[in-house]
Formats: C-alpha cells, structure tokens, sequence
C-alpha cells in the first residue's frame, strides 16, 4: 500500500504555539491553490510539520449526493482515500454525529467497544475528528482525521488550521458545485435539444406512469394546454390511457419490450401507428422508470402494406406468367411436329417430346449410335440457326426462314427430311431474341409424292390403254352397232313378218273356218252325221290354229316392245270372278274341286287388267287341262312387306320333273307332250305369261313334283310404275 | 224375218276384195235372212253404199285402190252416209290397225277369221243401236 507523504517528520513540539509565520504561510498556500484536494494536501502538511500530526484523512460533505466522501490524506493508501464514503443521512454513525456535533471527536482504536466498526482509511488506529470550517454550520463542509495527538482537547493551532481549511475547501466546493451546476444544466439543455431534436416522441416515465420527462414529438400526443381545443385535449387524454395501459401490460418486462401502439394524431384526428420500445431505467434509489421511444410506423406500415400488396401482385403475375408458360408448354408438346426454342447463339432453351426424341439422348443405358445421330442433328440444326443471322437480311415472307434439312431420327437410323420453317421472336423492348424452329417431316409428302409420282406414272398407262382400249371399243362399238342395228330391222323385219305371216294365214283359216261353219249350220243342205263329225273335227283344228298363230302374233309383239300396257284401277275379286266364268263351261266338263280363296285385305291395285287376266286365266287352264282328277284351287294374298299380291294356282295334277321346270317357260315347250298334245294347247301359255308378268314387273314361280302337282304363282307389284 | 209383210229385210253392204271372204258373210246372212249386197274395193264400196244406203256396211280394211280406212273416212264425212254403221272386218291382229279403223269412224272393228254366226251378232247389235 503506498502512503501518501509518510514522511516522518520532527516530532513537532506540543504545549507551545506555532508562531505567526508558518501560519501565516499556510493562510498563504491555502489561498493560492485554486482546487480543493492541493488545498487540502497543504493544509494536511502543514499540520504533519507543525502541530504533530502522524497521519491525516480530509474528506468533504457533498451536499449534492448527500455523502461524505474521501478527498485525500498523508499517511494512507489513495485506494482507502477513494473508497471511503459515508451516508450523510444516516444521523447515528458517529462520524456523523461527530460532524453534525461541530466538535473535535476521538475514536479510540477500535478494540474499543464505544467505537462501531467505523470503516476509516486510518484502520483501527485511535484518530481525531476534527469538523473543518465554522462550527456555526450545522454540517460543516468536511471533516479531519488525525492521529498522533494526545488525548484531551485538540491544540487551538489546529482548529484553527481546520477552520481555515474549512473556510476555503467550502469556498472551492462551492464554486466547484457551482461549475457542476451550470455544467449540469448546459448538459441538460443539450439533452433537451437532443431528445427534442429527435421527432419520434421520447419519455421517461416513473413506476406509476406519471410523466417525468417528455421531448417534444411526446409533449405533442400527450400533453394539452388550456388553449388547445377540445377535440385536440380529448384525443390527448385518450392518447394518455391508450399509452398508460400499454405501459402497464408490459410492466412485468424486466429488459427492453418492443410493442405497436395506436394513438389518435390531436391536431389531424389521424389514426397513427407507433412501435413503442420501452426500457426501464433506474430514476431514483430503488425506483424504477421506463423510456419510452415512440416511433411512427403509420407510414412505414402503409409502405408495408403496399409492398405486401405489389408482392402479392408480383406473385400473380408470376403465376399467371407460369400459367401460360404452362400453357404454351400445352401447345408446344400437342403440336406432333418437332418444335425448338432457340437463343441467338443456337442454344435449345425449349422443346416439345418430338424434338426431344431428335435432338436428346433418351435416359437409360448408353448407346453410342443414338448419341452419334443425335449430335449429328444437333450440328445440322445449330448450323441452321446461326445461319439465320447471317442471311438475317433475306428473311422470306412474313418473317420466316424455310429450308429443307436431312435429320436422322436417333431410333431407327433412317433419314428423316424435314422443313425447318424458323421465326425470330423479339421480346417487347427488342433486345432480347429467341428463334422459334418448326420441323415439319416431310418424310410422308415426299413418299406422297413419290407415290403420286407412281400413280401418275401408272394412270398414264393406264389412260394410253384406255385410249387404245376406247378405240377398239369405239370400233367395236361401230360394229355393235352396225350389228344392233341390223339386228333391229332384223327383229322389225320378224315381227312385220309375224305380222304378215299372221295375216296371210288368217285370211285362209277365215275361209276354211267359215266353209265349215256354213256346212255344220247347213246352209249349203243338211249332211250326214259321219259329215258333221268330220267338219267338227276340221273345225277344231282350224281353231286350235287359231289360237297358236294368236299366241305367236303376242310373243311377236312382247319381244318387239310393241305390247302396249294400259293402267288402271284393278279389283282383282271381280278379275277372278270374270275368269272364272271363262273356265266355267271347261270345269263343267271335269270332276274337278275348284277352290277359290282370296284375302279380305286385298287392295285394289294398279296394273294392266286385261294382261293379268290373260296370266291368271292362263295358269288356271293349265291346271284344268294337267289334272286328271283331284281339285284345282286359286288363292290371292296381300304380302305386306313387298306390297305385292300373289296369285296361286294350285293342282293335284301331273306335276313337272325337276330338270323341265326350268324350261317350261320357254316356247313350245311342254312338260309332256303326248299328254299336251292330247289336251290341246298351244305349247305358248306360259312362255306368254311370264313374259307379260315380266312387263307388268312381276313373276311367276313355280313349285312342282311329278306325279303330285303343281303350284305356280304369279307376284305383281300393287302399283305398277309407269316409265 | 220376223216384222210384218211391209217391212223389208235390212240391207247388208259386204266389202271384201277377197271372193271367199264375201261369199262366206255373203250367203250367211242371206241364209239369216238379210237383203244383201257386195262390193270388191273401196270405190265400188262407196259407189253401192251412196246409191243403195244400205242399213249396214261389212267392210275389208286392206283394199286395192280405195282402201277401206279411206273409204270409210268418205262415208263417215258425207252427210248421206254418216249415220249408216260401218263394221270393220280386218285378218289384221294389231293393236294399231284396229285404233286406225276406230278412228276413221268405224263403229265396230271384227278380227277374221271370224264365224258367220258370230259377225251375223254384231250386225244386229249394230241395227239395234241404230233403231232404238
């Protein structure tokens, strides 16, 4: 421990005074120091040299912090100087009590049981307290502490060394309080600026909320004066509440809190937001107060929202912008043609699946021959694009650039031909470019076109055999028609024959018929019976000439076309009715059932009467004629689903033999020519009928068996369609 | 004849170039009781018809000269003539020939060979549609 001027001096001599000159000397020093601690070291070395004092302590009564605190001292560390620090307040300590008392004081060392543990920088050395300055003041401005003196009373040369100190340590404190003040108050007034230059609100406020400190920006939202209107003193006072209570949720904070605040803007009546960061900070002994710093985030707030609002568009757009991307991705992959996105240096920033499969390697294992063709398209094409900017002037038409290149597809190895059809497409400010490339295969048309090539060829042939063959066709033709036509005035000659032939053979039968006639009737006389039966056989035969050379003249106007068709309304119960009465006379002559049944929903329909009845009368004397016994029956039916009638001659006569069914139709035939021969006939009937069925657009068919019978039935449309 | 002793048998013209064809008709009729007279073509047919005005005329279609579509035109355009019933009697079967005589002014048209009993017929039913 370093003793400050531990000097041992000469025992000072003790009973004597101390002459005028030293203490002349000292009222000198003292009074040209200017601070109170050299002041104080004067005095306390003059005391060691002249009145016999060992050690010294000086300390001062600071009125500001109500403490008595260490100023200096000879003999003691500077340590103990410093941290010796009394409570002027506490009125039972005896150093107080000692000061307080304006007399000399001594504390025994401290094995003394009157003495307290008074902590001094003297230890428990036995010590003087010598009160400085006048003892007049109830608390002086300091204290000494001496040791070395005896007891009893202390020496008059030191009280008034004391006195004097006294006098001028609290002339120097004072002014020294005096500096401190004004230093104060400057600073304070800084401080003030300070806080008052800072616009968010600032307050310092104590444990119950009152108010202790506020700037300017804070006067303005929680202060009002008398002359501030009434709206401005009640947004005021809700501003108070509003900030008290705030003050109070976060009281049990011990550290810093941060918190949003709204209150009411007086003069404006606006809303305003603040961040509130309070910080509680001792203001008194024991008492806590909180600094408030409020700052207006209203702005910051609406900035806040309007950045989260441009965000929130921000990702709108980004997610309509990635919408059509997606879209365009929609379209490019659904187009079947390879379609690449090219920058201008050539590189492939998109592509559809049909170009991927030309221009990428597929994943998996390795393949040598797919990578090989693969860069080799790659190279194809990148030549291409960059092409494009050097032939950039000679654009086609509409912007776009066609050329034809020979791909390879990766798969297969074969050549793939294709048009590139490429498009630049600038961005909006025209900087930014991309080459839109469409490859068109071209593999199908130029196969088209071959093809077509082919078929070309091929027609060509075909159109020179063609011609070669419409030649000979024409000549043919010519010759058909030479041949046609002869055959025509052929047929016309045949018929104009038949014509003839028939009216020349009916001139003779009309005499050799009306001889006979004459005779059977007996105008020429009467004739013997034998006579009569020979000219009826005469007669006969010249009837049954009759009617074949009638049956000739019908097949000679069918097959000339000259067989005229009258339409008409035809009931074909009264047709069969009038047949009927035909055969009548033919029946009588036979043991024949004739059966006669016809469908109630017959129609009436539309045909040629007088053909029908020829067919139907026809049929129904075959079946007379060919049917020995049994019964013969007619039957008419309605087929709804043709709309045609059928007629059907049904017997249980001879029938016909499966291989003479077909040619029953033809002329001149029939099926058993003794029998025919026997029953009379012409051997023309049906030949007749089908053809004329044929011209009212019907049939005949025909079912039979030998021996068993026959059914023939004839199918006539309802309507008969004229031409 | 059945009428009373006055009235006279009705007068048949036979048109027939042929001789059998009007001899047949010819001695039938008369044989049935009918007045008759011939006439070989058309012009000797139209002579006999304007100066007999017979009640009927039987009358051959294919005629020499005056064939007898032409001479039935005449008779039927002549006012002397007109009213008196002409029967054709033709070996042609055609449909034509027959629309051919109708349009002439036949009233009837017989297809020979034709028995006399059957053409005597048509003569009555032609007198009767004359007198009703």
């Amino acid at each position: 421990m370093a003793h400050l001027d531990a000097v041992p001096g000469p025992r000072p001599r003790t009973g004597g005074g101390i002459g005028a000159k030293p203490k002349l000397a000292l009222v000198e020093a003292l009074l040209a120091e200017e601070e109170a601690r050299p002041c104080a070291v004067v005095a306390l070395r003059w005391l060691v040299r002249h009145a016999g004092v060992e050690r010294a302590v000086c300390a001062v009564a600071d009125s500001e912090s109500g403490r008595l605190l260490g100023l200096t001292g000879i003999g003691v560390s500077i340590t103990s100087i410093d941290s010796f620090n009394l409570d002027l307040g506490d009125r039972t300590h005896p150093l107080v009590v000692a000061l307080s008392g304006g007399e000399p004081v001594v504390f025994h060392d401290s094995s003394q049981p009157l003495l307290r543990a008074v902590e001094t920088p003297l230890g428990n050395l036995s010590f003087h307290a010598v009160p400085l300055g006048s003892s007049k003041e109830e608390i002086g401005p300091g204290m000494l502490l001496l040791t070395g003196l005896e007891d009893g009373p202390v020496p008059d040369d030191i009280l008034w060394a004391a006195e004097l100190l006294g006098v001028r340590l609290a002339s120097l404190w004072y002014r020294r309080a005096q500096a401190e003040e004004r230093r104060h108050k400057r600073e304070r007034s800084w401080l003030f600026s300070i806080i008052n230059a800072v616009t968010d609100p600032i307050l310092l406020t104590d444990a119950d909320g009152r108010i202790l400190v506020a700037n300017a920006g804070a006067e303005m939202l929680l202060t009002a004066g008398e002359d501030k209107r009434e709206g401005w003193r009640r947004a005021v006072a809700l501003n108070n509440m509003l900030f008290s209570a705030s003050l109070f949720t976060n009281a049990a904070e011990s550290g810093p809190t941060r918190r949003e605040l709204l209150l009411v803007d007086p003069s404006e009546g606006q809303d305003l937001l603040f961040e509130v960061l309070s910080t509680p900070v001792p203001i008194r002994l024991g008492e806590t107060g909180v600094v408030s710093v409020l700052r207006n985030v209203t702005d910051l707030r609406r900035a806040t929202e309007e950045i989260e609002e441009n965000y929130r568009r921000l990702r709108v757009a980004e997610a309509a912008t990635r919408a059509e991307r997606d879209r365009l991705d929609l379209i490019l992959n659904s187009v079947l043609d390879p379609i690449l996105v090219t920058d201008a240096e050539g590189n492939i920033a998109r592509m559809n699946p049909p170009a991927e499969r030309m221009f990428t390697v597929p994943r998996g294992k390795r393949n040598v021959e797919i990578e090989r063709r693969v860069r080799t398209n790659d190279a194809v094409f990148t030549s291409f694009v960059s092409g494009l900017f050097v032939s950039s002037l000679h654009a086609g038409q509409e912007g776009h650039w066609r050329r034809t290149l020979s791909l390879i597809d990766p798969q297969t190895g074969n050549t793939v031909p294709v048009e590139a059809i490429s498009g630049k497409v600038a961005s909006k400010h025209g900087e930014e470019m991309v080459i839109v490339t469409i490859l068109h295969d071209l593999t199908e048309a130029e196969e088209k076109a071959r093809l077509y090539e082919q078929v070309t060829r091929h027609s060509e042939e075909l159109r020179e055999r063609v011609r070669e063959a419409t030649a000979e066709l024409a000549d043919q033709n010519e010759l058909l028609r030479r041949q046609a036509f002869q055959l025509e005035q052929a047929s016309a000659a045949k018929s104009q024959f038949l014509a003839n032939v028939s009216h020349e053979l009916r001139t003779p039968l009309n005499a050799i018929m009306g001889y006979t006639h004459l005779l059977l009737e007996g105008v020429s006389g009467a004739m013997t019976p034998p006579q009569h039966d020979k000219l009826g056989r005469v007669d006969a035969n010249a009837r049954h000439l009759l009617a074949v050379i009638n049956d000739l003249l019908d097949i000679a106007r069918i097959e000339s076309g000259k067989m005229p068709v009258q339409i008409e309304r035809v009931r074909l119960p009264e047709l069969i009715d009038e047949v009927m009465t035909e055969v009548e006379p033919v029946i009588a002559g036979t043991r024949l059932a004739v059966d006669r049944s016809l469908s109630p929903d017959l129609p009436e329909i539309e045909t040629d009467r007088q053909k029908v009845k020829q067919i139907v009368l026809n049929l129904l004397s075959n079946a007379l004629k060919f049917t020995p016994q049994g019964s013969v029956a007619i039957r008419l039916d309605h087929e709804h689903g043709t709309d045609e009638i059928t007629v059907a001659v049904t017997d249980t006569g001879i029938g016909i033999a499966e291989e003479n069914q077909k040619t029953i139709f033809e002329a001149f035939e029939q099926a058993n020519s003794s029998y025919a021969r026997r029953q009379g006939g012409t051997g023309l009937g049906l030949s007749i009928c089908r053809r004329l069925a044929h011209i009212l657009d019907g049939r005949i068919t025909l079912v039979s068996r030998l021996g068993e019978g026959s059914t023939f039935t004839l199918y006539l449309p309802c309507k008969l369609r004229t031409e | 004849m059945t009428r009373g002793e006055t009235a006279q048998a009705p007068l048949v013209l036979v048109v027939d170039d042929v001789d059998h064809g009007r001899e047949i008709f010819a001695e039938y009729l008369e044989f049935r009781g009918f007045r008759v007279a011939t006439a070989a073509d058309g012009l000797e047919a139209l002579e006999k018809a304007f100066e007999l005005h017979p009640d009927v005329i039987l009358m051959d279609l294919s005629l020499p000269g005056i064939d007898g579509w032409e001479a039935t035109r005449r008779l039927k355009q002549d006012d002397r003539t007109r009213d008196i019933p002409i029967i054709a009697l033709t070996a042609h079967a055609l449909a034509a020939a027959h629309d051919k005589a109708r349009e002439v002014g036949c009233n009837a048209v017989v297809t020979k060979p034709c028995l006399p009993k059957d053409l005597e017929q048509e003569v009555r039913r032609q007198l009767e549609a004359r007198t009703p």
